[in-house]
């Protein structure tokens, strides 16, 4: 393991710092809250000469992405950052992003959409671009909002796996608030990227790199009709199987260098566990210790933080929640019309074929950046334990912190 | 004849084309064809610059179609300044 | 500067966009491209937004181009040459890749006028202000042709589309053409130029000095259509050469020298500044296109015929004014 600084950065700018160590060859951004601290503190990265990257400050969202793939087709590494309105701009170039096989890495530091206009956070951003091809990590704290802007590169750019990977962290709780983060050297960091490797393709005039080098030419982007769109829709189906498996090794070449280990899902006091909340990002944290006050009255109750959304760990959530009575999701999105939140559907449906399988109701909670205190999360465990005492879940979806 | 297309795991990776637009020949689409007069014809080139297809080449030192990709659109004909070009009914 | 194109030398190129690409029979979009290739100095790469050309050539498993090329969406053609061009400049900061090898690349970005004058006008523009160094060449075909010649900023007033109709009360389009080109040169563009396909060795000539121009250079190619503006597929080159006899689409250059555009008329407009007599009226440019069918038939509209060549006539008067002529 390689020494390592501790330096006092909130969620942002432990974004801007790694991917300053990062060094990408392209970085083309518009600035949006709460991801300004990111742009900002890498221009003047630029502005110091302290990296060797092309730094676009763009016209909007959709150029950044823009640009984002026309770099990375042409073999460079390219990085951005978004929230909100900023990644519904990008919608179109997220599917295009994804589908042409460019691992661009992009921090989301979510926020909710708009309409009212509202600057703070919940997912309803990323979960939007649930479906969209990209990797989805969604962070707990700036610790691993770094981490994960490291370690995203080698995950998008895996060979078996080539594609866009996105950073999510929570906007202001997460991206405007200073923590203690260690961070490695930059030749640990230099030295764990390596360089993008590039898969070789037999193209209309013969072998190439995938990228665009004018003596191996290749055309990239065609019209694609009933008779192949499919099969090529394959492709980043079973890309997405493959990142599966890769994202566990290189998180475990990762906690060699760093000694922080990350998995697709943290589980926390589920051994026993007869009740379990399940969520993503920085909630989590506040999720922990409200589990630790429970315990210490004699409630069997755990939660589990889902740290890679997209690809979805099915069987690993199966396996760790199939002894649970009564799982709790915490869904900061809705998903309008639907039975539940994002979250919410899929995990039902991973269990809906599982013979031993548990009641599992829906928390819809923080919108807007509605605030989640402990006592908040400690409601829905005891609707979990009533849940539990009756057995059965009338209400399946329920609103937390909402005033009736 | 109609050959069996690739399965998915068969296809080039990132959706990249693996066959050159040379193996499709639209040849087939017009009725006419260029008929060179090469008497009259000046060589001053413009009919090369001025096929959509890029199917006249003078290689040969003297325009010649290629009629593989010939659609028959009749500028070739409509703009020689030598009236060196007749448009003729293919086959 | 690289030696003057001929025509004769331009023959022996081959082409880098093949036959077999599956646009209409007489389209004026490979012609251009075709040219606009024909002037590369070398290592080029190219990305074209959404469009006719675009899905004519890539129908999979197919592709007509020779040379590095990529479609991402319509909109955006501008913006995604900014991150080719970012992406070369890195790479040859680093010393890093193929594109390290280049000390000039070629970056040209293709898009229609729809691509251009409406949808992609903010990606073009946000690339004109940073700079980057590439050619945008417009394929002006006037109107969405791809999705079934729907109107756009580039169609001509009174011309017939699809969502322009020719009615019994609207006669056709009813706006002006946008000015794209003193929007872009507004923006101060090093190189602007406007060219027909009729005029080859004039295209090549302009479009090796777009690829020779440090920063952005934008090429705006009239694009007949013989689908869409209704005439025969053996007509393209000559409405083409109509467009710019008429004075409806004049040939010209414009520079940025010191700050300041310097206009240069090109051969066969200069030809016409100096013989007025020679400029033909618009009339003749409108009757051969179905489009404008409704001008004439089943009565001659007068007042609008004299509109347009009141139009044509004073954008010519503004060019020589901004030439010095
Ligand atoms: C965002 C978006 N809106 C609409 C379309 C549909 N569309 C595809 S091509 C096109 C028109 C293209 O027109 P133009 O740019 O003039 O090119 P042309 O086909 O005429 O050469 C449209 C409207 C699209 N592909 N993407
Ligand atoms: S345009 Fe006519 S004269 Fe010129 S080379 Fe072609 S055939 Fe000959
Ligand atoms: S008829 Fe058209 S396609 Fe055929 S050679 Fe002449 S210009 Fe080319
Ligand atoms: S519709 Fe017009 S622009 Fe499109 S391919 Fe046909 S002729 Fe060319
Ligand atoms: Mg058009």
């Amino acid at each position: 393991m390689s020494r390592q600084r501790l330096l006092g950065l909130n969620g942002d700018e432990a974004a801007a710092y790694a991917i300053k160590q990062v060094n990408p060859d392209v970085v083309a951004a518009y600035p949006i809250t709460p991801q300004t601290i990111i742009v900002e503190r890498f221009s003047e990265y630029v502005a110091d000469g302290l990296v060797d990257t092309e730094f676009i400050a763009v016209e909007s969202e959709h150029s950044a992405m823009s640009c984002c793939i026309g770099a990375a087709a042409a073999g460079a590494r390219a990085f951005t950052a978004t929230a909100a309105n900023g990644l519904a701009l990008m919608w179109e170039m997220l599917y295009i992003a994804a589908s042409l096989r460019l691992p661009i890495v992009m921090a989301v530091v979510n926020r909710a959409m708009s309409a009212p206009i509202n600057i703070h956070n919940d997912h309803s951003d990323s979960m939007g671009a649930r479906d969209s091809g990209w990797i989805q990590i969604y962070c707990e704290n700036s610790q691993e909002v770094y981490d994960a802007c490291i370690e995203a590169w080698r995950i998008g750019e895996h060979l078996d796996v080539q594609l866009p990977v996105m950073v999510c962290l929570d906007g202001f709780t997460l991206s405007h608030t200073m923590e203690n983060v260690l961070t490695l050297s930059d030749e640990a960091v230099r030295d764990f990227i390596g360089e993008r490797p590039y898969i070789k393709v037999e193209g209309h005039l013969g072998e190439a790199e995938f990228r665009l080098d004018p003596e191996k030419p290749l055309t990239m982007g065609p019209l694609d009709l009933y008779d192949f769109y499919f099969e090529h829709k394959m492709h980043q189906v079973e890309a997405m199987k493959e990142a599966l498996k890769a994202v566990p090794e290189i998180d475990e070449e990762y906690a060699e260098i760093s000694g922080r280990e990350y998995r697709l899902l943290h589980p926390y006091m589920m051994e026993d566990a007869e009740v379990a909340l399940i969520g993503l990002g920085s909630t989590m944290g506040t999720v922990r210790y409200v589990v630790d006050r429970m315990r210490k009255r004699g409630l069997k109750v755990g939660m589990v933080r889902m740290r890679v959304f997209r690809p979805f760990p099915t069987e690993e959530l199966q396996k760790l929640l199939k002894d649970v009575e009564v799982v709790g999701v915490l869904d900061k999105a809705m998903s309008f019309g639907a039975p539940g939140g994002p979250l919410y559907e899929e995990l039902r449906t991973i269990f809906y074929d599982v013979d031993e399988n548990p009641l599992i109701v829906d928390y819809i909670y923080g919108l807007g950046g509605r605030d989640t205190p402990p006592h908040l999360i400690e409601e829905a465990y005891e609707g979990l334990l009533e849940v539990k005492r009756r057995g059965e879940a009338v209400e399946k979806l329920r609103f937390l912190g909402v005033r009736m | 004849m109609k050959e069996a297309k690739p399965g998915w795991r068969e296809l080039p990776f990132g959706a990249v084309p693996y066959k050159s637009s040379l193996e499709y020949h639209t040849g087939d689409w017009g009725v006419e064809r260029p008929e060179f007069d090469l008497e009259k014809c000046t060589r001053c080139t413009l009919c090369h610059f001025y096929c959509p297809e890029g199917a006249i080449s003078f290689d040969a030192g003297h325009p010649e179609v290629d009629l593989r990709y010939c659609k028959g659109c009749g500028i070739c004909a409509n703009e020689c300044p030598a009236g060196a070009i007749r448009m003729v009914r293919k086959g | 500067m690289s030696k003057a194109i001929t025509l004769k030398e331009a023959v022996k190129k081959p082409d880098l966009l093949a036959s077999g690409h599956r646009l209409c029979a007489g389209c004026a979009e490979p012609i251009i491209a075709r040219l606009v290739l024909k002037a590369s100095r070398g290592a080029i790469i190219a990305t074209t937004a959404t469009g006719c050309l675009e899905v004519a050539t890539t129908i999979f498993p197919y592709s007509a181009w020779r040379i590095p090329w990529i479609h991402t969406a319509f909109e955006n053609a501008a913006a995604t040459a900014s991150g080719i061009e970012a992406a070369w400049r890195a790479m040859r900061r680093k010393g890093r890749g193929p594109l390290a090898r280049y000390e000039t690349l070629d970056i040209v970005a293709f898009a229609g006028d729809g691509g251009t004058y409406d949808i992609g006008l903010q990606a073009l523009s946000g690339a004109l202000e940073r700079g980057h160094d590439f050619t945008y060449v417009l394929l002006d075909n006037e109107a969405y042709m791809n999705t079934g010649i729907q109107r756009s900023g580039g169609t001509p007033y009174c011309a017939w589309t699809t969502t322009s109709p020719a009615g019994t009360v609207i006669p056709g389009k009813r706006e002006w053409k946008k000015p794209i080109d003193e929007i872009v040169i507004a923006h101060e563009t090093p190189y602007v130029a406007t060219v027909s396909p009729a005029y080859p060795l004039d295209l090549m000539q302009k479009a090796a000095r777009a690829f020779e121009t440090e920063g952005p250079a934008f090429i705006h190619a009239i694009s007949p259509c013989c689908r869409g503006w209704r005439f025969p597929s053996n007509k393209t080159i000559e409405v083409a050469r109509l467009a710019v006899e008429t004075c409806f689409f004049p040939l010209y250059e414009c520079r940025v020298e010191d700050g300041r555009p310097i206009y240069k008329l090109s051969p066969p407009s200069l030809a016409i500044a100096k013989r007025p007599e020679r400029k033909k009226p618009v009339e003749e440019y409108l009757r051969i296109q179905g489009r404008f069918r409704h001008l004439f038939r089943p009565e001659r509209r007068e007042g609008l015929i004299e509109r347009i060549q009141r139009w044509v006539d004073r954008r010519w008067e503004m060019l020589l004014e901004k030439a010095d002529l």
